[in-house]
């Protein structure tokens, strides 16, 4: 793929000037809704981050006095799984990293709608009021980020502090689904001349297919979430047994939503980790169509394979083994992603630069989740494995590592596309190797401790699972140290006085956005770049 | 031939002399009665600190699931193993200062088939004893006994379908109560009693909200759902005291409603219902004296 881009139309609209508030809160620019985004996700990985020190510092010893209430517990629990999802891993790649870099990626000026644009950001600011009042209102919302009834409903979560959740979920939702059709006007219509579906770069693809995914999933979250409100507040019973309601339906629509949730978290992730991996090994990557139509299967089976986390609930024995061939099937595609990886860095040059650290890994932490997540798969097996620590160790390896280590990896590879400044090198590989010692120590262990029998979402557990727990607990103070040099680097890159060229990576980086100044001026592209 | 005889009647008498001193130790309710449910204390399956595997199998379900276990996570160690090992040889012999011109390839169609297919059969391998294990673990026909556990906020109550009338809720003992030999956070102060070589059927529900019932070391867990009963079994095969806990959330004390059964012979389980009968009212513990907490009024109001 070769690009051409007049130089003259990449003037700098350093003239561009406009006021706080208009560019701000009213901002429509794709590149400004991306930095709120981030700015978003980087107080919603503060507020998640510190509830997890507090969980895990509880954890510590056993009967630890931290936290005495396990209404309290359980509130924490609940904001911190809800926030670290939508408030931290979503903003950050898709609202963020997306709105900065599909637009530039595909040749386009902007987003297909900027003032939607806007509005979903804004709704997801809302929501995350209303999450920590959620938090904090009351005794706060205990039902865990599933929400399952009747433990959610008015009967056993009298007040209003679930209310507040729920419809945070509705913001959250609003504002996903608003980004989801955004994102789809754009990558369908308003792609460069010449950049066809099939020359597009994997991060567009990675983002067009999470795009369908909200759009399909978050409907189904909003319904069962209104038929929860209304149970709550109306008198309703759809999920009521004595009114002729069941719980097991809630789990159904939650997990309809909730499994390609995952996929929507994770795929951004794989799209960035393409682009790092081929920039940092001056490849172009193996098999490019392989890995687009591996995440369109990804995201297809994804939505078939919900039930496998209601392995021990009410499901026939069928379905059981339907759903848990479905899901064994996932492997399949993801293993064409990981090892495509590893064949574009095959024969590469590889320069071991801060992205590429957290790029590789990603890579392997990813798969040390995913091959427990084949374990999780086997229903039989699931019925000592699920909701203990070994689930919490899984989910965490996909998560905490997976999606947050393709979020730092990009953040490390774009932050002087983003901002124009280079990052300290020496600091972003103090901050890759302390968090990457601090989430295996702290992660690693749950798996022994899953084993041993012990359930998740406990404050207090039997004497015996100590030792682990305590381990685990010192990972979680190192990862929480290795924030701090994180808070250095971005405070480095801010106070940074050094201007960084176009392409500052240098023949491994192809895709447009290297092809404009760093920092990314305010309008992209004031001529259509052709696309040859 | 007499001397003998001497010898066994004393060491019959010493015997009994050491029975009735451990029976006096652990009396039952009334201190009168022997405990019948001692035979469970020889053996406690219980977890131990830096535990990294399954609880010993206390079930056949047990050993099978921690059969599979082995089975599937040592396949999934060897692609892990092999991912890793190919990684650290492409990170180490494609780095720039050993490889400075990079390759272009960017397509190798066998080798794109290869990695679609062997990891297909590595599925097929998985799933054939995965699928055995769904069929086996769902067959709860044929039991010898059933009992109904109901999870309340926060305690378990156990109803024996066999035995009309004994229906009872246990408790954890809280903390600032434990004696020695109990397990702070596992240990309860009705257990659920179960004979050991019988096919137990497990018909679990719950009075207020969801509820798990979950027994690590008998490789059982189901939730317990309002308005639904969920069944699984188990065949305990020997004596001992077993535990599980809560394994969905379910409010303010969900760690504190744990799960201990005393799996005795079967003549002792039967002696254990008669002195339960008589001890244990419908529903109601005839001592509650370590009920960490009042009762969920509104729960059983509902029921």
């Amino acid at each position: 793929m070769s690009i051409t881009v007049d130089d003259h139309a990449l003037i700098d609209q350093a003239h561009h000037k406009q006021s706080f508030v208009s560019r701000w809160l009213m901002s429509t620019n794709h590149k400004d809704i991306g930095t709120l985004y981030i700015t978003m996700a980087f107080i919603g990985a503060c507020f998640g981050g510190v509830l997890s020190m507090i969980m895990r510092q509880q954890l510590m010893y056993p009967h630890n006095d931290i936290i005495t209430n396990g209404n309290t517990w359980n509130a924490i629990i609940t904001a911190h799984g809800l926030i670290m999802i939508f408030w931290f891993v979503m903003p950050a790649l898709i609202g963020g990293m997306g709105n900065w870099f599909v637009p530039m990626m595909i040749g386009a000026p902007d987003m297909a709608f900027p003032r939607l644009n806007n509005m979903s950001f804004w709704f997801l600011a809302a929501g995350f009021v209303f999450v920590l009042l959620g938090l904090f209102l009351d005794s706060g919302t205990g039902a865990g980020w599933t929400l399952y009834p009747p433990l959610d409903n008015a009967q056993y979560s009298p007040g209003v502090a679930t209310d507040f959740t729920l419809f945070s979920l509705h913001l959250a939702g609003i504002s996903s689904l608003l980004g989801a059709i955004n994102f789809i006007a754009t990558i369908l219509n308003m792609r460069a001349p010449g950049m066809t579906m099939h020359k597009m770069p994997l991060f567009c693809w990675a983002i067009l297919v999470t795009a369908f995914l909200l759009l399909l999933a978050i409907p189904v979250l909003a319904g069962a979430v209104t038929m929860l409100i209304m149970d709550r507040n109306f008198g309703t019973s759809f999920f009521e047994p004595s009114g002729g309601g069941d719980p097991v339906l809630f789990q159904h629509l939650f997990w309809f939503f909730g499994h390609p949730e995952v996929y929507i978290m994770i795929l951004p992730a794989f799209g960035i980790i393409s682009h790092v991996v081929s920039t940092f090994s001056k490849k172009p990557i193996f098999g490019y169509l392989g890995m687009a139509y591996a995440m369109v299967i990804i995201g297809f089976v994804g939505f078939v394979v919900w039930a496998h986390h209601m392995f021990v609930s009410a499901i026939s024995t069928d379905s059981k083994i339907y759903f848990e061939v479905a899901t064994l099937i996932i492997a399949v595609p993801t293993g064409i992603k990981v090892f495509s990886w590893i064949a574009t860095m095959w024969g590469g040059s590889i320069e071991f630069k801060t992205p590429m650290l957290w790029a590789v890994g990603f890579i392997f932490l990813f798969v040390i989740g995913g091959a427990t997540g084949v374990v999780l798969a086997n229903a039989g097996l699931d019925q000592e494995l699920h909701n203990d620590y070994f689930l919490v160790a899984h989910f965490h390896y996909v998560l905490s590592m997976g999606a947050a280590f393709a979020i730092f990896a990009g953040f490390y590879f774009w932050i002087g596309k983003m901002s124009g400044h280079p990052y300290p090198e020496f600091w972003g590989k103090v901050h890759f190797w302390t968090f990457f010692v601090g989430v295996n120590l702290t992660f690693f262990p749950q798996h022994f401790l899953g084993l041993a029998g012990m359930p998740r979402r406990y404050p207090d557990y039997a004497d015996a699972f100590a030792g682990w727990n305590f381990v685990s607990s010192v990972g979680s103070i190192i990862s929480g140290l290795s924030t701090l040099v994180f808070f250095y680097v971005l405070y480095a890159v801010f106070t940074s006085k050094e201007k960084l060229a176009d392409n500052y990576w240098g023949e491994g980086a192809t895709t447009l956005e290297w092809a404009v100044p760093s920092p990314a001026p305010h309008h992209t592209f004031e001529d259509v770049p052709i696309i040859r | 031939m007499k001397r003998k005889d001497g010898l066994a009647m004393k060491l019959a008498m010493l015997a009994l002399a050491t029975a009735l001193v451990v029976h006096g130790h652990c009396a039952f309710a009334q201190g009168a009665a022997p405990d019948p449910t001692a035979a469970a204390n020889g053996y406690v399956d219980a977890p131990h600190n830096w535990q990294m595997w399954f609880p010993a199998a206390g079930s056949p379900m047990q050993a099978r699931i921690d059969w599979l276990m082995k089975y599937v996570l040592w396949i999934m160690a060897g692609v892990v193993g092999f991912v890793a090992i190919l990684l650290g040889y492409v990170l180490i012999r494609f780095r720039a200062g050993r490889h400075p011109k990079p390759s272009q390839t960017t397509h190798n169609t066998l080798i794109e088939i290869i990695w679609v297919v062997v990891p297909c059969i590595i599925l097929a391998i998985i799933i054939i004893p995965s699928i055995h294990l769904i069929y086996y673990e769902a067959n709860a026909s044929d039991p010898y006994m059933t009992v109904t556990v109901t999870g309340h906020q926060w305690y378990w109550e156990y109803k024996y379908n066999a035995v009309p009338g004994l229906d009872y809720s246990s408790y954890m003992i809280p903390d600032d109560q434990i004696k020695p030999g109990e397990i702070r956070r596992l240990s309860v102060d009705h257990p659920l009693v179960l004979p050991v070589g019988k096919k137990i059927r497990f018909v679990i529900t719950s009075a207020d909200v969801l509820h798990g019932f979950y027994l690590p070391s008998l490789g059982v867990q189901k939730y317990a759902i309002p308005g639904t009963d969920l069944t699984s079994w188990t065949t305990i095969e020997k004596p001992g005291t077993y535990f599980g806990q809560c394994n969905q959330i379910c409010g303010m004390d969900h760690d504190a409603m744990p799960i201990e059964i005393k799996a005795v012979p079967l003549k002792d389980y039967l002696a254990w219902t008669k002195i339960a009968l008589a001890n244990y009212t419908d529903n109601t513990v005839s001592s509650p004296l370590s009920s960490p907490m009042p009762r969920n009024q509104l729960a059983d109001a509902t029921r």
